[in-house]
């Protein structure tokens, strides 16, 4: 499998527009991704009443493909799709099937057998959701879960969605991305997402070693100093340090890394005073962020987990209504008065 | 036909009419709840008119409607909003206008997830007939038999007015 153009539009819009498949951040537009955070803003309502349920995905079965282990992704998208009333189905496929010699392709026929009607995917490889997309039966929706170094969309929804709920806006907003920006499928996405939804600034702070070559043609800014790049700052978003990376020679040491790049109560300071600290988890405390500083008040790293149950309801739920919208072209809508 | 229908007369018939509804069943302090949009701003003039004390609360059902597998989600949705505890609760529903009787269920579905109510009165400011669901308004405004090519939609919120309008069928 070769990773797929991930700029193939067409594969995850409707005719007119909806989605159908959420596979990456690329090219959708400031409109959609608006949708897409205000549907969640109804469905964070829902997550507070007594009974934390609707009925609108009832009798759709949901199967969590993940060829990469995960736990907060995996379950937030689980207990998402319980929300809705899906049938959720969760293989470890990284445990099952294709180590005993299975193909992909093999695997996904069985379970659309099954008839499923969603597979939320997350592998090792870059395309590997594209590649389903394209293959799977119509009606099928697939949303990523992360793929390889590219995209990790609803994790940049729910950091967009956590930002618009403290700061009210995205227009003039000063957003750094700090640390281990190469591997970091959730980076890509979020300097996407930053930059449609009209951010006035995005930056990377990070070592050399830890930026992908032609970084800024995604649409950002470099900065190596720390210092310097946490001026004026509303968000800072913390990457996790893959401790495997050190093995690469990548970094000196954790101790340096977290004297150059950890996110220090000091460090915090040089930013504006109401500046949010964010981190997509799982955290290293003392390797990229001081605990005082991941359990301080400026921290949101709880609210984001919060909010992903609600992103990924309201993309489950956008993308199998563009997949109605698509099968029942040319059929008469009704009226429900 | 537009010019038949008064809201301020139409008002004053819901008014009345909930007012001996709540006699009758002896209930004292009903919380009040609208369906978005139309029964939002209906639901809002009766609660200035019928003096409660409690907010109002806010129904959009689009989660709870049952033709998603036909047509798919509202975009333009927005969260319900009931600052009130329904649990025990009197509840006055309200709508601008009734047919089928799927709204009304979809929005009993929702207030249940809130909690279980002690009951529930119907008020809708029109009733157009065609009832496709067991549901009946304890209270209506105004009852209207349309053509088939005939529509009717609730404008506001202010000035609110019924608007009727022909189409191709």
């Amino acid at each position: 499998m070769t990773a797929h153009n991930p700029s193939s539009q067409s594969l995850q819009l409707t005719g007119d527009g909806q989605l159908k498949h959420f596979l990456t951040l690329d090219g959708l537009s400031k409109t959609l991704l608006t949708d897409i955070l205000d549907t969640a803003d109804s469905f964070i309502e829902v997550g507070e009443r007594t009974i934390k349920k609707v009925p609108l995905l009832r009798g759709k079965t949901v199967v969590n493909l993940f060829f990469e282990s995960s736990t907060r992704t995996r379950s937030t998208f689980e207990l998402a799709a319980k929300r809705l009333s899906a049938d959720v189905l969760n293989l470890d496929i990284s445990t099952s099937a294709t180590s005993k010699g299975e193909s992909l392709s093999d695997t996904l026929l069985n379970l659309e057998a099954m008839a499923s009607d969603m597979f939320v995917v997350r592998h090792s490889q870059s395309g590997a959701p594209h590649f389903i997309a394209e293959s799977v039966t119509p009606g099928v929706a697939i949303i990523n879960a992360g793929d390889g170094r590219h995209a990790h969309p609803t994790q940049a929804m729910l950091d967009m969605l956590t930002i618009r709920q403290h700061k009210g806006r995205f227009d003039g907003l000063k957003v750094a991305i700090v640390g281990d920006i190469l591997h970091s499928r959730v980076a890509r996405s979020q300097i996407r997402a930053l930059n449609a939804l009209g951010a006035a600034e995005v930056r990377v702070i990070a070592p050399g070693t830890l930026l992908p070559a032609d970084v800024e043609s995604l649409g950002c800014r470099v900065e190596y100093d720390m210092a310097r790049g946490m001026r004026d700052l509303d968000v800072v978003i913390m990457l996790r340090l893959q401790k495997e990376r050190m093995e690469g020679a990548l970094l000196p040491s954790e101790r340096e890394f977290y004297r150059l790049y950890g996110l220090s109560q000091d460090k915090l300071a040089l930013a504006k005073p109401d500046c949010i600290v964010m981190h997509p988890g799982p955290i290293n405390r003392g390797v990229e962020i001081e605990s005082a500083v991941a359990d301080g008040p400026q921290s949101v790293i709880l609210n984001q987990v919060t909010n992903g149950i609600a992103v990924r309801m309201a993309v489950m739920s956008m993308a199998m209504s563009g997949q109605v919208a698509e099968r029942g072209r040319g059929q008469q809508g009704g009226d429900a008065a | 036909m537009t010019a038949l229908l008064n809201m301020d007369v139409l008002l004053d018939e819901l008014e009345q009419g909930l007012r001996s509804q709540l006699r009758e069943r002896e209930i004292e302090a009903p919380v009040l709840i609208g369906i978005r949009t139309g029964g939002v701003w209906i639901a809002d003039l009766l609660h200035k008119r019928l003096g409660l004390a409690e907010p109002l609360g806010e129904l959009d059902i689009s989660f709870y409607r049952d033709d998603f597998s036909r047509i798919g989600l509202n975009p333009k949705v927005k969260p319900s909003h009931l600052p009130f505890e329904t649990e025990g609760r009197h509840i006055i529903l309200v709508d601008d206008v009734i047919m089928s009787g799927r709204t009304i269920r979809a929005a009993m579905n929702e207030i249940f997830d809130y909690g279980r109510p002690a009951s529930i009165i119907l008020a809708t400011l029109i009733d157009l007939g065609s009832r496709e669901l067991p549901i009946q308004p304890d209270v209506v405004a105004q009852s209207l038999s349309l053509t088939a090519t005939q529509r009717v939609k609730l404008q506001g919120p202010d000035p609110l007015r019924v608007e009727m309008r022909e189409t191709q069928s």
